[in-house]
């Protein structure tokens, strides 16, 4: 049985389709990278799977059940944890904090108990510290988690964003343009750190541009041009496949259209 | 002295001036005694409005949740006899629920929308007990709500009847008020749900995508808001002996606001020093009252501009470095005002 599987999924914006009848499996373990020309509905796919947008039509089911539509708090909690390009964390807020924040779903005390400070209300606070440092320490953040987030430079943002989703102990993380803007050397530290988050037991869904690195890294690529999907495979099938070679040479059209 | 052990002297002196040394100074004037009374409770009802900043909206509505307490405890005080020390939690209670049953619907809305809808809610509220028939008197309002009587627990009294020939009684109540107040704000203040609350200001979405249930959490702040607001409009119900559908104004609602502005909204003793300065430099410049919601507009307006985290924040100038001005958190922010912190 697949550990994530979306079926026909479909998202209708009045006349506009963003996504058309997407279907694509995930296995327990494995690495997928879901990659497409600027606005394919790589996107839409992904807020859709996660809960923020509800599918016109389609399924999608986690571990043998059905979680289409559910709200967005709920699949977080059920085990699909989404990671933040590095304009999306809490500036304000240390980076440790920021990552103590993100335990939420590992919270035992009820909501009074935080209130009262009750006896698992402070085993809470403390475990989460821990795990916090740890998971920093495990990005390589150690030196900086006592920083305000907002100072850090990018690629320790990325770092952060994807310490944010691993707090919450997914079961898949999807990481969101892990590699963007970043030099090759940086691009092979990132490479690295992904796979030991896989090594760390958790399946990873990517969704890149960087072309090279998801070669590199990927053990299956979907890839998505205006909406619908047109092909999947291991990074030679898909190098070598005509019709992505299409849309991707003719994505330059496409931009002069926008 | 190091930081916390001067904040905790700073508490005791703080407890000592307002518990021991006002009343004793202020043996002989009533009125100014009153005065403080009204400043007092007017920052409890704004530290209800600061919980709502903590979740990054701006609520122009608590004036409709005092309006609410106050009817809650007119009425059953004066119609069916029920003591004032039962009015009072119920109207917070009763207050609360009126929050949440509406807060859910309204607080989907951010930013400025929802600062209008509930800018209207305060409007909405002040007609509903204007057009309440029999039940809420109309514009007479409710009037010679008893005092409140002595309370008694298994045959002792706790707290003798106030009999109104000293304002002390009122006064003591309200600093209780207050205190029990700024001890809750300092636990949500200083607990993962203050924690919670930020992250949903800082970032709404990102706050759901890590397993915030972000509309329950919204509305569990909304509803302590509405709460506090609630007790404090049976209080000033208790010390007034009435209260008219316009004693809640948008005026009111926007002071609640306000305060806090002007306290600084990352102190929880923030309201409480917006609320005793405005309050109390208004009390002493009668003259100009009518002036009052210009003088009020213009202040704002400077305050933004000059000192956007309040006055509190110049007592750590040259300690922190972080927020020291208004943060631009691009087009992601909802509540542009409230989204200035500093620690």
């Amino acid at each position: 049985m697949p550990l994530l599987s979306v079926a026909n999924l479909t998202k209708r914006y009045g006349g506009l389709v963003a996504n058309n009848d997407i279907s694509f499996e995930l296995e327990k373990g494995e690495i997928l990278s879901v990659i497409g020309p600027n606005g394919a509905g790589k996107s839409t796919l992904f807020k859709l799977i996660a809960g923020f947008v509800k599918p016109t039509a389609g399924r999608v089911e986690f571990q043998g059940e059905d979680v289409t539509g559910l709200p967005a708090h709920v699949i977080a909690e059920r085990g699909i944890v989404r990671t933040f390009q590095e304009t999306t964390i809490f500036k304000e807020m240390s980076a440790l904090q920021n990552v103590v924040v993100a335990h939420h779903l590992r919270c035992h005390a009820t909501t009074l108990g935080i209130f009262f400070n009750s006896r698992r209300a402070r085993e809470d606070e403390l475990r989460f510290r821990e795990s916090a440092a740890d998971i920093l320490q495990f990005l390589g953040l150690g030196a900086v988690m006592h920083e305000q987030a907002g100072s850090l430079p990018h690629g320790h943002l990325r770092a952060l964003g994807i310490a944010m989703g691993m707090a919450a102990s997914p079961t898949v993380l999807r990481l969101d343009e892990p590699f963007a803007g970043m030099n090759p050397e940086e691009t092979d530290a990132a490479v690295e750190m992904v796979r030991k988050i896989v090594q760390r037991g958790m399946t990873v869904v990517l969704v890149e541009h960087d072309m090279k690195a998801v070669m590199r890294i990927s053990d299956r690529i979907v890839v998505i041009s205006f909406g619908a999907k047109i092909a999947e495979g291991t990074p030679a099938e898909i190098q070598s496949n005509p019709t992505v070679i299409e849309a991707y040479l003719g994505s330059e059209d496409d931009e002069l259209g926008i | 002295m190091n930081r916390p052990a001067f904040k905790l002297t700073l508490l005791i002196v703080l407890l000592v001036v307002a518990l021991v040394v006002v009343p004793f100074a202020l043996r002989s004037s009533p009125y100014l005694v009153s005065v403080l009374i009204n400043a007092t409770v007017l920052s409890v009802i704004a530290s209800g409005v600061w919980i709502t900043f903590a979740i990054g909206r701006i609520n122009i509505s608590q004036g409709a949740f005092a309006m609410i307490g106050g009817y809650v405890t007119a009425i059953l005080s004066t119609r069916y006899g029920v003591s004032f020390w039962v009015c009072l939690p119920l109207s917070g209670l009763v207050a609360a629920v009126a929050g949440v049953l509406v807060g859910l619907p309204i607080l989907r809305l951010k930013g400025v929308y929802f600062s209008m809808i509930s800018l209207s809610l305060t409007e909405a509220v002040r007609l509903a007990f204007l057009n309440g028939g029999e039940f809420t008197r109309g514009a007479s309002g409710i009037v010679n709500v008893p005092r409140p009587g002595a309370l008694q627990l298994s045959g002792m009294t706790l707290i003798p009847a106030f009999d109104g020939s000293s304002p002390f009684p009122y006064y003591y109540l309200a600093m209780g008020l207050l205190i029990l107040t700024l001890l809750a704000l300092w636990r949500i203040a200083n607990s993962r749900l203050g924690w919670t609350f930020r992250s949903m200001r800082l970032n709404e979405e990102l706050a759901a995508s890590v397993g915030v249930n972000v509309a329950k959490y919204r509305v569990i702040a909304f509803g302590i808001c509405c709460f506090i607001g609630g007790i404090g409009g049976a209080f000033f119900v208790g010390f007034h002996q009435n209260i008219y559908p316009a004693s809640y104004t948008i005026n009111d609602s926007m002071s609640f606001m306000l305060y806090c502005f002007l306290g600084g909204l990352d102190y929880i003793a923030g309201p409480v020093i917006g609320a005793f300065l405005l309050s109390i430099s208004f009390e002493g410049l009668q003259p100009l009252q009518q002036y009052q919601p210009l003088i009020y507009a213009l202040l704002m307006i400077g305050f933004m501009l000059w000192l956007p985290n309040g006055i509190l924040s110049l007592s750590s100038w040259g300690s922190s470095a972080g927020g020291s001005g208004p943060t631009p958190e691009g087009d992601k922010t909802d509540a542009p005002l409230a989204s200035v912190e500093s620690r």
